[in-house]
């Protein structure tokens, strides 16, 4: 099984690095309004079929991937 | 005699691990160095120091993934039973993350390294950390990280306020954190994690010595909890 995991700041949580990287891309002339930056985290992992994979990958968030004070998650089976 | 034993979690990456055994020695305690990969902590230890660095290289999220090495589950198990647990700057973000502390340390608003002597004002001088200092002293203890804007939601920091959680704040905005907060203390009193380093502050020679009033403090809990726990520990 694969999944990929998308971490996002939450809306409402200040990051300082989007801002850093909105102000570069300001300085390369881009008429950019906000930027944040997350992180991609790509599982394989074995698991009884999708209601086990995502309950898996539901752990997998809460116990270590993202911190849901400040982070948000999404989870994409796209990748078969 | 020799001082209560204090037992300093090493985790891949920790870099003041050293300093802290040795300002812990300098008032008083015993200190041993424990490798995160342990299941226990040494008999007779009487306080648990998690100590500043970069655990893990600061992976995923700072604190994450030293949350989870088998030292912390000695740790936890220690703090359940009443056991004082200081974090110290990574060692807050490990305790964070380990959900023994409320909130996390985000990145510093300014996105620099703050790397500084600052100005500490004791907000609660009753708990076991803070009670060699008096009610709104100022302290004077060196800060140096990159990760420590402590943030929690309104409702979690109400409850702070409420219940005497927060035991010290910054006198000058320092690098973003919600309500100036430098250092929370858990529901039972017995766990507090703090950004400054209190164990480069025992010295008069090197700026100051107030770090030493609360690693002190902290001797004086481990002492009594030693004693306390009985043949347990001992």
């Amino acid at each position: 099984m694969k999944a990929t995991v998308l971490v996002r700041p939450k809306e409402g949580i200040l990051d300082p690095q989007g801002e850093a990287v909105g102000g570069s891309l300001r300085k390369l002339g881009f008429d950019v309004s906000q930027v944040r930056v997350g992180r991609i985290i790509d599982v394989e992992f074995s698991a009884n079929g999708p209601a086990d994979a995502r309950a898996q990958l539901d752990r997998m968030c809460s116990d270590l991937l993202a911190n849901p004070l400040i982070e948000s998650v999404e989870v994409d089976f796209g990748g078969g | 005699m020799r001082g209560p034993l204090v037992a300093i979690v090493q985790f891949p990456g920790s870099n003041d691990d050293h300093d802290a055994a040795w300002a812990l020695a300098a008032v008083g305690a015993e200190p041993e160095l424990v490798w995160h990969d342990e299941a226990e902590l040494p008999l007779g230890t009487g306080a648990v120091v998690l100590p500043g660095g970069f655990s893990y290289g600061d992976y995923l999220r700072c604190g994450a993934i030293a949350s989870l090495a088998p030292a912390m589950d000695a740790v936890r198990r220690f703090a359940a039973d009443g056991g004082p647990v200081l974090g110290i700057c990574n060692g807050f973000q490990i305790l964070c993350e380990a959900r023994l502390l409320p909130g996390v340390l985000r990145p510093n608003r300014q996105l620099e390294f703050v790397c500084n002597d600052e100005a500490l004002i004791v907000e609660n001088a009753d708990s076991l950390f803070t009670r060699r200092c008096a009610l709104g002293q100022e302290l004077v203890i060196p800060v140096k990280h990159g990760e420590g804007a402590w943030y929690a939601d309104e409702a979690t920091v109400a409850t702070l306020e409420e219940r005497g959680g927060i035991a010290l704040r910054y006198r000058e905005e320092v690098n973003g954190a919600l309500g100036g907060i430098a250092g929370v203390l858990n529901e039972a009193g017995n766990v507090m994690g703090l950004m400054p380093h209190p164990e480069h502050a025992v010295d008069p020679l090197l700026g100051s010595a107030d770090g030493g009033l609360v690693l002190a403090a902290l001797v004086d809990a481990a002492e009594e909890h030693a004693f306390a726990a009985g043949p347990k520990y001992t």
